[in-house]
């Protein structure tokens, strides 16, 4: 198999380029993308991108596999494998560090504006706070993003203004402390969102459903958020 | 919270429902004016001149005309704010921008009374 692996070290290359390997894949398996860079590395150590868990938990290996966001250790080489050709870059629209490895800085600068933990000014129960069932239930698909950041980075409205639009990572963020029964700041956080970018700059192509390793739905949240706003405003 | 003070409302909710409602008043409008096209086939000018000299249509003309305008206005602002930025092109972008948003309201402005005179002037 062929891999075309995007290479940039900013301290020694002009410009990125494009650097191709041949590799001998092992028979009768079905390897992940991760694999397939770690076999790279042991041939050319000085290969750089992030990894971790490999078990798509952590959110470290997301890359542009043949022009598809997604988490490098999860993905089946079969998958995404177009004659015999493996592409991968790095989570477009961010800037980049070496190789696969990018500055994430941008994306935690919007998830850390949208304020992402509880804010409740009543006095501390002696236990915990309790939720009903259902009001739990509300967190759902909410809750388990991993920050990979392959929405933000496949969303062109995140491409154009990543430092005024939240992105779908912070918004889905966002809605989940909106839709927590829990928090107490939920007209701040929407005063916070009103503006005609930070979540109006969605315009609900939903690519970033469309890549998610998770499975989750920005876009739905979006939603819910401009519901909660005019609401709020009417 | 981010600032802004050339978009229509200032507030990006504001901009978000006047998109949507002006996008439904030029839906309702031109599926009518559609509608109007194929149930009269041999349509004549003074047919036409008749529809448009009645107070309704002409209400509803300027009603699409001015949901255009905001509507366009809306878009527009935002085309400006996505490639038009300093992010992207450098420091010029901001005078390109305003320039950029200074001639669509002018162009707007233009065809709105441009549009008035026509409906009112026949």
């Amino acid at each position: 198999m062929l891999v075309s692996l995007y290479r940039y070290n900013p301290e020694v290359d002009a410009k990125p380029s494009m650097q191709d390997y041949e590799l001998e894949l092992p028979a009768g398996k079905d390897l992940m993308v991760l694999d397939v860079l770690e076999l790279l590395k042991r041939k050319d150590p000085s290969i750089s991108y992030r990894r971790s868990c490999r078990e798509g938990v952590c959110g470290s290996d997301g890359m542009n596999i043949n022009g598809t966001n997604g988490l490098a250790c999860i993905t089946p080489v079969s998958t995404v494998v177009k004659n015999g050709k493996l592409i991968l870059r790095p989570l477009p629209g961010l800037p980049v560090v070496r190789d696969l490895v990018v500055d994430m800085t941008v994306f935690y600068t919007q998830f850390e504006k949208i304020e992402p933990y509880l804010i409740n000014d009543k006095p501390v129960p002696a236990i915990e706070r309790l939720q009903s069932p259902e009001e739990r239930e509300k967190l759902d698909g909410l809750y388990e993003c991993i920050l990979c950041a392959c929405c933000s980075t496949n969303c062109p409205s995140f491409w154009w203004n990543p430092d005024k639009f939240v992105g779908p990572a912070g918004l889905l963020q966002a809605y989940r402390f909106l839709a927590d029964s829990r928090d107490t700041a939920t007209d701040a956080r929407l005063a916070d969102l009103e503006d005609p970018f930070s979540v109006f700059r969605c315009r609900g192509i939903m690519n970033c459903v469309a890549v998610c390793p998770k499975g989750l739905n920005p876009t739905r949240a979006i939603g819910h958020i401009r519901s909660m706003l005019l609401q709020r405003a009417s | 919270m981010v600032t802004n003070v050339t978009s229509f409302g200032r507030s990006g909710l504001y901009d978000w429902v006047v998109q949507r409602i002006s996008a439904v008043v030029l839906g309702v409008y031109f599926i009518a004016l559609f509608a109007y096209l194929l149930l009269n086939p041999d349509l004549d000018y003074q047919q036409w001149h008749a529809l448009f000299s009645t107070t309704w249509v002409r209400i509803a003309s300027l009603m699409a005309l001015l949901s255009i305008c905001a509507h366009a206005w809306v878009g527009l602002w935002t085309i400006s704010t996505d490639y038009l930025t300093t992010y992207l092109i450098g420091p010029k972008a901001t005078v390109l921008r305003l320039l950029f948003q200074a001639g669509s309201v002018a162009l707007m402005f233009i065809y709105l009374v441009w549009g008035i005179q026509i409906l009112w002037g026949m």
